[in-house]
């Protein structure tokens, strides 16, 4: 019941996605699986990073959140700095998530969070220390992080 | 268990006994281990230790004698408690909710949707509701009120915005908040809130953002009848929970609840102990079973000493001894008596414990006595046994009364086979078997209380109470030794009229020793005279009691 509406948010996000966002299908593949670029606004520690997340949608989409997972390595207290890159998204929890959300929204949480991370509220304990108590050497890292690893076009897993 | 026991000797139930005996009896010595309190009870009276026990409201046509209000004087050992079956549940919440929708002049729905953000508390939610009205209504998710009652529409035009469906005539749904989406996305979204997330008292709207709680007659009108059936156990759940003196019953699958007045800073003084319906005793004040006399405090304690230590200290007591310099516990497994501490490289000798130079020629073969060192070392090492011992020695009888509490309840199972059996091979009636029963019963409540008599005498310091409260416990045990061994014969020599009696006469007595050795710590405990011992700090909370 839920490709009605996902055919519906992929084609206004396609043609019209928001600030620093594109979005692709990844080729042969159900319309459960998105391929996602994000290009963090200059003002932030992560410009002129590129991104990559990816978003799966449960099949019960959209009674169910979606899951988002960074592909590229990120130097940021809510993003876990592994190959997981797993992120925490009120927005996305089980009892925020309302099935009237749109995945515009998601992204522009997710934007919002590279633009303002929360500490407070960590993934990293380590790195959520270091932004609030040394934040020129987070910018450091973060630097060092996005030329490492976010330098290039994100190159996204084969399918499942 | 009350109704097995109505058929012991001459013992009637607790009305009869209050209205009708002559008072001979005394009030701790008529063989009912646990009274019930009647349902009528109310609530308020529930306050310790000015409680009547479950005797204060007599009938007026009845003229107390002396003697009788003798008799009803309270256990201290029993505390008073309520039990609710779901029915009940549904009549206070309808009873709280009319109330409030008189009062307030609101829909029952909403009274209902306030009194759970209120967390059932009435008189907070009318003080809040007269001061600032619309702020409570918009927390409590009421914030928008339209006054159409709920119902399915169809809307020429609609799009539902979940699943983005507009085929004509789809049928739509919106709360008093007016975010509208077609039925079957709304039932989808219901079934996934009640039925995996558990969620009912605060199920909101679908929409992003709005916060306005679905009421039960729109569930109603959605949901199919399981889940509303499901539904409503959860909203009762969260009835349940939101009360401080309630508590669900936690034998599987019981459905009633029960209430008690006993408060958290009392718990000290008291071990509330209740019993369901069900026949499952279990402790008010913490997450255990029945642990009378021991106070909860003292359980968790020594349950979390037992879960440390009783394993392996059976075989450190066998196998091992302390360093004298640095009591690291030593193994010795082989060599010669020469040891030397892996740690602090201390040099000792096996045997005597003492310092290893001190042995001057007398190398590898330790036959001296009376060495200063050595006899300082022995000394300490034999102060570690002791405690060590003193602790195995309570723990033991713990663990044995547990295991055989274990094996009785094996044997309660086969009572019942054990009870026909004799029936066929005596000519008895079933009514008369039932002492079986009752003394099957009685071997498990009173090892259950066993049990945990000696993990409180672990901590309790010897003095007089103490060798009062030991007395208690041998009598208790060798009777109810005596009714465990009785109750093993074969079906032939039960069937001895004889036995029969000795049995009940038996089944009595141990009810009737445990009563009073909880009477006694009951009592005790309640007014603070217990002295534990250092490894229990108990009393910070005790108010204004002899306890030092």
């Amino acid at each position: 019941m839920s490709t009605k509406r996902i055919s519906k948010e992929y084609a206004e996000l396609s043609q019209a996605p928001p600030d620093g966002y594109t979005v692709t299908l990844p080729p042969s593949e159900s319309l459960h699986t998105w391929h996602i670029t994000l290009r963090p606004p200059p003002a932030t520690a992560f410009h002129p990073g590129v991104f990559g997340i990816l978003m799966t949608l449960p099949t019960d989409y959209p009674f169910k959140p979606p899951v988002i997972k960074f592909v590229t390595r990120t130097y940021h207290p809510n993003i876990t700095n592994d190959s997981l890159g797993n992120v925490c998204l009120a927005i996305l929890k089980p009892e925020n998530w309302k099935p009237s959300t749109k995945i515009a929204a998601v992204l522009e949480a997710v934007r919002n969070l590279m633009i303002e991370p929360q500490p407070d509220d960590p993934l990293e304990e380590r790195i959520a220390d270091e932004y609030r108590n040394d934040r020129p050497e987070w910018e450091k890292k973060v630097k060092f992080h996005v030329e490492k690893y976010a330098s290039e076009p994100p190159v996204f897993p084969a399918g499942p | 268990m009350d109704s097995e026991e109505d058929f012991m000797s001459q013992m009637s139930s607790d009305d009869e006994n209050m209205n009708y005996d002559s008072g001979d009896a005394l009030s701790d010595a008529d063989g009912m281990s646990d009274p019930i309190p009647p349902q009528g009870m109310p609530p308020s009276a529930n306050i310790y230790p000015d409680f009547d026990e479950d005797y204060d409201q007599p009938d007026p046509d009845f003229d107390l004698t002396s003697k009788d209000l003798e008799k009803t004087k309270k256990q201290a050992h029993i505390v008073p408690f309520n039990v609710y079956d779901p029915a009940d549940i549904q009549k206070q919440q309808d009873g709280m909710i009319n109330e409030v929708n008189m009062i307030l002049d609101m829909t029952k729905e909403d009274a209902a949707i306030m009194l759970r953000y209120f967390k059932w508390n009435k008189e907070r939610l009318l003080e809040d509701y007269m001061d600032r009205p619309e702020h409570v209504l918009e927390a409590a998710g009421l914030n928008t009120t339209t006054a159409k009652p709920p119902k399915l529409e169809t809307i020429p035009g609609f799009m539902c915005d979940i699943c983005c469906e507009d085929d004509d005539g789809l049928e739509s749904f919106a709360l008093k908040c007016g975010h509208r989406y077609c039925v079957d996305c709304y039932r989808q979204y219901l079934k996934q809130k009640i039925k995996d997330e558990g969620e009912a008292a605060r199920i909101q709207c679908p929409s992003d953002g709005c916060g306005r709680i679905l009421d039960s007659k729109s569930l109603d009108i959605l949901v199919t009848s399981d889940l509303v059936e499901r539904y409503n156990e959860l909203l009762h759940r969260t009835y349940v929970e939101n009360k401080d003196n309630y508590k669900w019953c936690p034998a599987p699958d019981c459905p009633n609840a029960i209430e008690c007045g006993v408060k958290k800073n009392q718990l000290n003084q008291i071990v509330p102990t209740v019993e369901c319906h069900c026949g499952n005793r279990f402790c008010f004040g913490c997450p255990n079973p029945d642990h009378q006399p021991a106070p909860c405090e003292l359980v968790k304690k020594w349950l979390k000493k037992c879960a440390d230590d009783s394993e392996t200290a059976n075989w450190i007591s066998a196998n091992t001894k302390e360093c004298p310099k640095c009591q690291s516990t030593i193994e010795k497994n082989g060599g010669c008596n020469h040891m030397t501490c892996r740690k602090c490289k201390y040099e000792f000798c096996w045997m005597c414990m003492g310092l290893w130079s001190e042995h001057g020629t007398s190398w590898y073969n330790c036959n001296r006595f009376e060495e200063r060192s050595g006899s300082d070392a022995r000394d300490a090492q034999a102060k570690s046994r002791v405690s060590l011992e003193r602790y195995l020695h309570y723990y033991n009888r713990y663990a044995n009364h547990e295991q055989s509490a274990r094996l009785d309840k094996d044997i309660a199972l086969k009572t019942e086979k054990k009870m026909v059996q004799l029936q066929s091979a005596s000519g008895m009636s079933w009514i008369e078997v039932q002492y079986l029963n009752s003394a099957s019963q009685s071997l498990q409540t009173c090892r259950q209380t066993l049990k945990w008599t000696y993990a409180f005498a672990f901590y309790l310091q010897r003095n007089n109470l103490t060798e009062i409260f030991e007395d208690n416990q041998k009598d208790l045990e060798m009777a109810v030794e005596n009714l465990s061994e009785m109750f093993e014969k074969p079906i032939v020599e039960l069937s001895d009229q004889k036995l029969k009696v000795d049995i009940m006469d038996k089944t009595a007595y141990c009810n009737k020793r445990r009563v009073i050795l909880l009477e006694d710590t009951a009592n005790n405990l309640a007014q603070g005279k217990w002295l534990f011992n250092g490894d229990l700090n108990m009393g910070s909370s005790s108010s204004g009691t002899s306890r030092r």
